[in-house]
Parts: structure tokens; C-alpha cells; sequence
């Protein structure tokens, strides 16, 4: 007779290599049965190739996993979910015409092909009753809000009967206050319902607040893993980032807050879809001013963002720069020193089959030295300018030459913030500029934004972040369903009232 | 680094390449089913093409027209847009440029030309613009809007041929009156070839300095690269729709004027020929790049002076020049989703990645 092991899931020296480059390099983890286990990282740590690995996704190039103290071969994430293991992914997976019942149901493997809904629906709220949480069942999908859809999102993996229950930053679209409900109710399955739970996250708070046991990576290698309890936040910090050297914040100058350069006058605009995103939305930011916008996802901040990067129209309502109306032209643009950081710059800001120096151009293409007489393109030029921005904000990247899309996100960010951070900026519109983006990138972005501030640039800086925004504003918004509902100041603000304005209360 | 021979920077040629070879060997199977011998119709293909100076000469004249017409696929798709209707520009271009040829008999031979260019291209750049602006305004899609605008610019030239514009003296074949003889393009030197492919050529190379050398050029790659962001560069994306159509239909209704001016002197439904739809293939297969649209319209051009000679000695039917353009056309988009799919390609980026 074998001795029980007391871990559930063991993925041993698992090692995955893409092309030439070590994603994981015998990376181990260890799960125990019935336990609450976080796995922190910063991005690009493999944290998210590990659980593909464990989910069958990636094939990986050597190492084991074990369940139940027995090796398995997990080939697809059907053979996953047989085992008994179910991810929620980051973003959502469902369907949004449905109702939440017909997305629970058609989750089910092995439906037939004839659907008795009227027998399923019943069987489904018998077993609902058996759930941590209630979710409307006859609900569309596009009425809920997010925190409704992430749990839905569990249950759906509940009721396939998994054992183990992995969440990739499952808070990334949740308010602070959702975010704690759905983690304690997780946390009281696991302690009463025998259920384990790896999380991935990047928040101390979110492994301080829930989690039982801890495992570090960092740069696809195994750092250590450990008992929450009893390991201070600072240790994890260490563990996570190694010896790598951080800049220190840049320190908030006083400046004089004169000049009001952006005003935003009764803005509506509308979403893709036509809907009313953003109504009557009225903000200024005068010069040497970050003014922060907090909400979650999807209450208008994007189509804000857009608006003033000029990538949707205005539907009513004006944009004045320097006291003067913007009429959204090129022109205006580089007279006003308007500069935009959208968010996903490669998405955004970029041709990803363009070369790092002409996207670094797209400002200043058309205008000597790089324009001979406005219309010649002058490339020696661009590329010369492209070498020395290359090398100021330290860019990693083969060549000038090289395809922007070819490098890692944190590169084209800082190809981005090159190419709209060099020269004059009087207005700076900044969208949720590190996601994704490791500790080292995300402090050298956050001080290059704070050093525009302090050199009188005004600017607006919409975030997901609550954090970010602590740290970085003058003042903050609370945007929720297209209108600013809540000003505070970073001093003052408490995380909870934020977090309800959020929400909408 | 930059003195290495960089395959990466091959995968442009080798791709097309392969693909072409892989079309002619399933064009020798479709050859070896109806019965004939592949490598006696390759060969008659090469005699017809390029096999002595008259080949030659007969393939460049065909080719001029293709050069135009495949330009007007190839501007608009540096934007984005897959415009197919590059016939209808030919075809109103050329009527166009016959009638205001009509208008200016009797007057200086350059400056008649010149007009009738200029007349050509105005019509086929606002026909094409027009399926722009559908696109740009209104969300209509492009490819759909210029096919269909095809068949109204063929009925429109039908309509007016037969109607108002006919000459009585043409019985059998309704057409215009002819434009008057001394505002034909002569022939180079005493070769068959009009001046017509020298046109087509300084168009292409025109083109070709715009897109690549100009700020008009660089604004095209950004908004045809990400159309946001163009936007964010501020970037007159409407403008640059618009032009770039115009400058591809322009192009097309120049060929149709080359075609009236050096061919038929007159509108016929000769004009409706397939010049127009031969032109999507060579844009795509000289991947939209304007310079290597006149070596791919030579090789099209040379499959089709071949057509007569495969009827003569192999006795295949004419349609075997458009099987074989048929298949080259198939494999060469089909070979589009196959860059960045291979390894050796991508030496350069996965070293990249180490040190990201």
C-alpha cells in the first residue's frame, strides 16, 4: 500500500523551450490537496506557460506531473478537465447573447445532440443549490456585470466537477470590492468544500488576503515556495524581483499649477456598438497636473482615450487645448504638443511590420530634417534619430531596423514613450501604460511620466490600476458608466469609497 | 550585421517562387490529364513568350496594359483595400479618352494625347475613388462595390456604343467614331511595341518612388499597417483612401487610353478584354509592390501571346492560358498565409527574443 501524498497536483522540473528561448527552466510546483496556492510572478516570469503546461496546452520538453502521486499525460485541456482540473481564464469565455443557464449547459462535454433544456435546466438548479454563490440563471449574459460573469465563469468549472480549480488573474476586471468577494467565497470552498485553488496573480494583496501557500517565479526559473503565513510581503518582493536593480520613484515636484491646457467641455461619445459611452463628461488639467481616471473596464474609459487620441469621433460636446477648440487635425496636434500613450501600444500606436526607426517616426515624418522640403523622405535620418532614442530609453532591440512587432511588449512601450516623450509635450494622455509590463519597466514608465509632470506637461492618466493611480496622481476621477461620479485626491482616498463609485453605487 | 546575406529578408522572392513553381506542376498534371505532353507545352509556352524577338514583342505589348490595370489592385491594397475593379476603370478610361480624342481632331498631336491621358485618368481614378469613398463614408465593402461597378461601366460603354456614340459605319462591331490618326501612339523604332509600354513602365517606376521615397508613401504604410495608428499620428486616413484609389483607377484608365490610343483608335467592346481582372493576379503576385508589377506583367503577359501558339501545336483549346493563369492565381493567394510560418525565416527574430 502507497502512503497518501499530501499534494493533489505535482509538476515536477518542467522545462518548455520556445525556439531558443527558456520559457521554464525546470520549474517545479507543488500543490496541496485542499489548499489555497498562489502563483506570483511578475510578467514573463512563465507563470502563465506553467499553468499551460498543466493544462495541456504546451507540450512541455521535459518534466513530469503528477496527480494524486500518479504521473499523468495531459495532451489537450480535454484530458484536463477529465482529471478533474478547470481554469477561468483572464479574460471571459462566454457566450454574451445566452442566458446564464444556456451557457452553463452548453459547457457540459459529451452533449447530445438534441437538447432536453427543460430536464437540464432542472438538474442545473439542483446542483446550483449546492454552489457558493448565486448567479441569475435566466439572465443574458451582456445584463451582467463583471464580477457576475467571473463567477459564472467559476461555477461553469465547478459543475464540470473539477477538483482543482486554476484562476489566471481572475481580479484584472473586477473592482477592489468584487474582487474580494469572489476570492473569499473561493477561500471558503476551499476551506470547507476540500476544494484546491492555484491562483496566478501579481498583487501581494491577493496572496497576503487568501492564499495558504506560495510559490515564486522569476524569469522562467523556480525562486522558492512557501507558507503565507509567517512570510512577509517584503520577502516575496525580494523573491519575486532577485537582485534586479529598480529606480527609485521620481519624487513629486512642486510645480505651479497655473494654466489650465486640456479641457474636456461636455463630451459624449459613443461606443463601438453605438451605445452612449461617454455622456456630458466634463475635466480640465491644467500644467504640471497628473489627473487620474479610476474605473473598471468597459464604464467609457477606452472611448475616452480614444476620442482624444483621435481614433472615434466626438458625438457632442469639445475638446480645447490651450484655450483653443481641437479640431483633431495633424496640424493642431503638433502645435498644441498634444501626445498620446494609448494602451496595447503595438495594437494602438504601431505597424507591427514597420521597423523600430519608422515607428518611431510617425510624428515627425513629414517634417525637415526627416522630409527633405516636406516630401522626400530622408531614411538615414530617421534611422539616425531612431539610434539615438534606441539608446536613451534604452530600447532592446537588434537593430533600428528590426520589425517593431518583433519585440517584447515592454520594448514597445519604450519605443512608444520615445517617440511621444522626446521634445515638447504640453498635454500628455496616458492609458493604463504598464499592463503587462515587469516591475523594472513599469517604475523607469511611471518616472518618466512623473518627470513630464514636473516639467509642466498636463496630464490625463486613465488607469485599471488603482495603485498606479495612487501613486502617480495630483487628483482622481471615478468614471463609472460614462460619467465621473467621484473626485478625490490621493491623500485623502479610501480604497473602499473608490471602490463603490466604481461599482456605481 | 548588415553586410550578411539575411534569408529573413528572402522570404519575399522564395515564397512567390515556390508558389509559381507549384503551380506549374499541377498545370503539367491538369496538361498530362487532357491527354498532352506537359514539357511540349511548357516549352511552346516559353516559345510563344519569349522564344525570339517577335514572341517578345508580342508579349511587352500585351503586358503594358497589364502593368496599369495591375496597379490599380496594388495601390489601394497598400491601404488595406482589395479593389478588383480595375475592368471597369479600363473600360470607362478608355471610352472617355476616345471621346475627348473625338473632341480634338485636327488639333496638335501632344497636346491631344496628353488630353486624352489626362481624360483617361480622371475617369477610372473617380470610378475607383467612388468604391473608396463607399468604403470610407458608408462601410460598403470595396472588393464587392468595384466588382459590381464593373459590370455598370461595361453596360454603361455598351449603352452608349450601341446608342448615341456609334459610328454607322460599324456594322458587325458597334463602336465609336475613330479618333483621328495622327493621335495614335507609333510604334518604337521598327518593332511591333507602342510607345504605350514605355508609359506603363514610367508609371510603375513613378509609383514605385511614391510609395517607397515619398511622405505620401510613408502615411499610405501607416494607415494600410494599423489604421489606429494612423490615427493617432493624426493622419488624414479619409484622404489617403481616396487617393490611393484614385491614383490605382487613374492608372487603369490610362491603360484603357493606351489600349484606344495604340490598338483599336476607337471604343469598342474590344476594350472589355480582361485586362482589368489579369491585373489582380499580377498585383498580387508582385505582392502590391509596384516595381515588381512589370517583370510579373511580362511573365502574364507572355502566357497570353502564348495561348495562340498552344491552340496551333497542341491543339488545346484557348481557355488553357486562363486554366494555367486560373491555378497561378489559387496557389499565389493561397501562398500569402504562409509567411512567418516557417522557421528559417525567423533566425533573426528568436535570437531577439534571448535577449528580450
Amino acid at each position: 500500500m502507497t502512503i497518501p501524498s499530501p499534494y493533489l497536483l505535482e509538476a515536477l522540473i518542467i522545462r518548455k523551450v520556445f525556439d531558443d528561448f527558456v520559457a521554464l527552466d525546470d520549474v517545479s510546483l507543488k500543490l496541496a490537496r485542499g489548499s489555497f496556492h498562489a502563483l506570483l510572478g511578475e510578467n514573463g516570469a512563465g507563470k502563465s506557460t506553467l499553468v499551460k503546461c498543466i493544462m495541456g496546452y504546451y507540450h512541455p520538453d521535459g518534466g513530469n506531473i503528477l496527480l494524486d502521486n500518479k504521473e499523468v499525460s495531459i495532451n489537450n485541456p480535454r484530458d484536463a478537465h477529465n482529471l478533474g482540473i478547470g481554469m477561468v481564464y483572464q479574460h471571459f469565455t462566454l457566450i454574451p447573447n445566452m442566458t446564464v443557464a444556456e451557457n452553463l449547459i452548453l459547457a457540459r462535454p459529451h452533449l447530445p445532440a438534441m437538447i432536453d433544456w427543460k430536464s437540464e435546466l432542472a438538474e442545473l438548479e439542483t446542483r446550483m443549490a449546492t454552489m457558493p454563490f448565486k448567479v441569475p440563471l435566466q439572465s443574458n449574459i451582456n445584463t451582467l456585470s463583471a464580477g457576475e460573469k467571473q463567477k459564472v465563469e467559476i461555477i461553469k468549472q465547478l459543475l464540470l466537477d473539477s477538483r482543482l480549480l486554476i484562476l489566471d488573474e481572475p481580479t484584472s476586471v473586477l473592482t477592489p470590492n468584487e474582487a474580494d468577494e469572489v476570492l473569499g467565497q473561493i477561500k471558503g470552498m476551499v476551506d470547507d468544500n476540500g476544494l484546491s485553488v492555484l491562483i496566478i496573480t501579481h498583487k501581494f494583496r491577493e496572496v497576503t488576503g487568501f492564499a495558504d501557500e506560495v510559490t515564486v517565479l522569476r524569469r522562467g526559473k523556480y525562486v522558492g515556495s512557501c507558507k503565507v503565513a509567517g512570510t512577509e510581503t517584503k520577502t516575496m518582493a525580494a523573491m519575486m524581483m532577485g537582485s534586479e536593480v529598480i529606480a527609485e520613484p521620481l519624487a513629486r515636484a512642486e510645480t505651479k499649477q497655473n494654466e489650465t491646457l486640456l479641457e474636456i467641455d461636455q463630451l459624449s461619445a459613443e461606443s463601438s456598438s453605438g451605445e452612449t459611452a461617454i455622456e456630458s463628461l466634463s475635466l480640465n488639467v491644467r500644467a504640471g497636473e497628473i489627473v487620474g481616471i479610476a474605473g473598471v473596464s468597459g464604464n467609457g474609459q477606452r472611448e475616452l482615450v480614444e476620442v482624444l487620441a483621435g481614433q472615434r469621433d466626438i458625438a457632442n460636446g469639445s475638446i480645447r487645448l490651450h484655450g483653443e477648440t481641437f479640431d483633431a487635425t495633424r496640424r493642431q496636434a503638433r502645435l498644441h504638443n498634444l501626445h498620446c500613450l494609448p494602451e496595447e501600444p503595438l495594437k494602438n500606436a504601431c505597424v507591427p511590420n514597420m521597423s523600430v526607426a519608422e515607428n518611431m517616426a510617425f510624428n515627425n515624418f513629414d517634417i525637415p530634417p526627416y522630409a527633405l522640403k516636406g516630401l522626400l523622405i530622408n531614411r538615414g535620418r530617421i534611422r539616425e534619430r531612431a539610434r539615438t532614442l534606441i539608446t536613451q530609453f534604452k530600447v532592446r532591440t537588434e537593430t533600428e531596423d528590426t520589425r517593431i512587432g518583433a519585440l517584447s511588449g515592454g520594448n514597445v512601450q519604450r519605443a512608444v514613450l520615445a517617440r511621444e516623450l522626446s521634445g515638447d509635450i504640453d498635454v500628455l494622455v496616458v492609458a493604463n501604460p504598464v499592463f503587462g509590463l515587469d516591475f523594472k519597466a513599469v517604475e523607469e514608465i511611471h518616472n518618466r511620466i512623473m518627470a513630464a509632470r514636473n516639467n509642466g506637461t498636463a496630464v490625463l492618466l486613465v488607469s485599471e490600476d488603482l495603485d498606479e493611480l495612487l501613486e502617480l496622481s495630483d487628483c482622481i476621477h471615478v468614471i463609472s458608466g460614462g460619467k465621473l461620479v467621484y473626485q478625490t485626491t490621493p491623500s485623502e482616498a479610501d480604497r473602499s469609497v473608490i471602490g463603490q463609485h466604481m461599482a456605481g453605487h | 550585421m548588415n553586410n550578411v546575406l539575411r534569408i529573413d529578408r528572402l522570404e519575399p522572392l522564395i515564397i512567390p517562387m515556390t508558389a509559381l513553381l507549384f503551380a506549374l506542376i499541377l498545370f503539367a498534371i491538369f496538361i498530362t490529364l487532357v491527354g498532352a505532353d506537359p514539357f511540349g507545352v511548357f516549352h511552346s509556352i516559353y516559345r510563344g513568350a519569349f522564344g525570339s524577338w517577335f514572341s517578345w514583342q508580342n508579349t511587352l505589348v500585351r503586358a503594358a496594359p497589364l502593368m496599369l490595370t495591375a496597379l490599380c489592385t496594388a495601390l489601394p491594397a497598400r491601404m488595406g483595400l482589395i479593389v478588383i475593379g480595375g475592368e471597369g476603370a479600363f473600360v470607362l478610361g478608355g471610352l472617355c479618352s476616345a471621346l475627348t480624342g473625338l473632341m480634338l481632331v485636327g488639333s496638335p498631336a501632344w497636346f491631344a494625347i496628353s488630353m486624352m491621358m489626362l481624360a483617361g485618368a480622371i475617369t477610372g481614378g473617380l470610378w475607383i475613388a467612388a468604391a473608396g469613398a463607399l468604403k470610407y463614408r458608408r462601410g460598403v465593402n470595396e472588393t464587392i462595390s468595384s466588382l459590381l461597378m464593373n459590370y455598370i461601366a461595361i453596360a454603361v460603354m455598351n449603352f452608349l456604343i450601341i446608342g448615341v456614340l456609334r459610328d454607322p459605319a460599324t456594322l458587325n462591331k458597334p463602336s465609336t467614331y475613330p479618333i483621328d490618326e495622327a493621335h495614335m501612339f507609333v510604334d518604337i523604332g521598327n518593332s511591333s511595341i507602342h510607345w504605350g509600354l514605355v508609359v506603363s513602365i514610367v508609371i510603375c517606376l513613378l509609383l514605385w518612388f511614391l510609395s517607397r521615397r515619398t511622405v505620401f508613401g510613408y502615411a499610405v504604410d501607416i494607415a494600410g499597417g494599423n489604421e489606429r495608428a494612423a490615427r493617432i499620428a493624426r493622419l488624414p486616413v479619409g484622404f489617403l483612401v481616396l487617393a490611393t484609389c484614385f491614383l490605382g483607377g487613374a492608372s487603369a484608365g490610362i491603360a484603357g487610353m493606351i489600349e484606344v490610343a495604340a490598338i483599336h483608335g476607337r471604343a469598342n467592346t474590344s476594350l472589355n478584354a480582361g485586362y482589368g481582372y489579369e491585373g489582380i493576379l499580377i498585383a498580387f503576385l508582385a505582392r502590391h509592390n509596384p516595381l515588381l508589377i512589370i517583370p510579373a506583367a511580362i511573365l502574364m503577359g507572355g502566357i497570353r501571346a502564348a495561348s495562340g501558339l498552344l491552340q496551333r501545336s497542341h491543339d488545346l483549346p484557348d481557355a488553357t492560358s486562363l486554366v494555367m493563369q486560373g491555378i497561378i492565381f489559387i496557389v499565389i493567394l493561397g501562398s500569402e498565409s504562409l509567411y512567418g510560418r516557417f522557421k528559417i525565416f525567423r533566425q533573426q527574430h528568436s535570437s531577439e527574443r534571448a535577449v528580450a
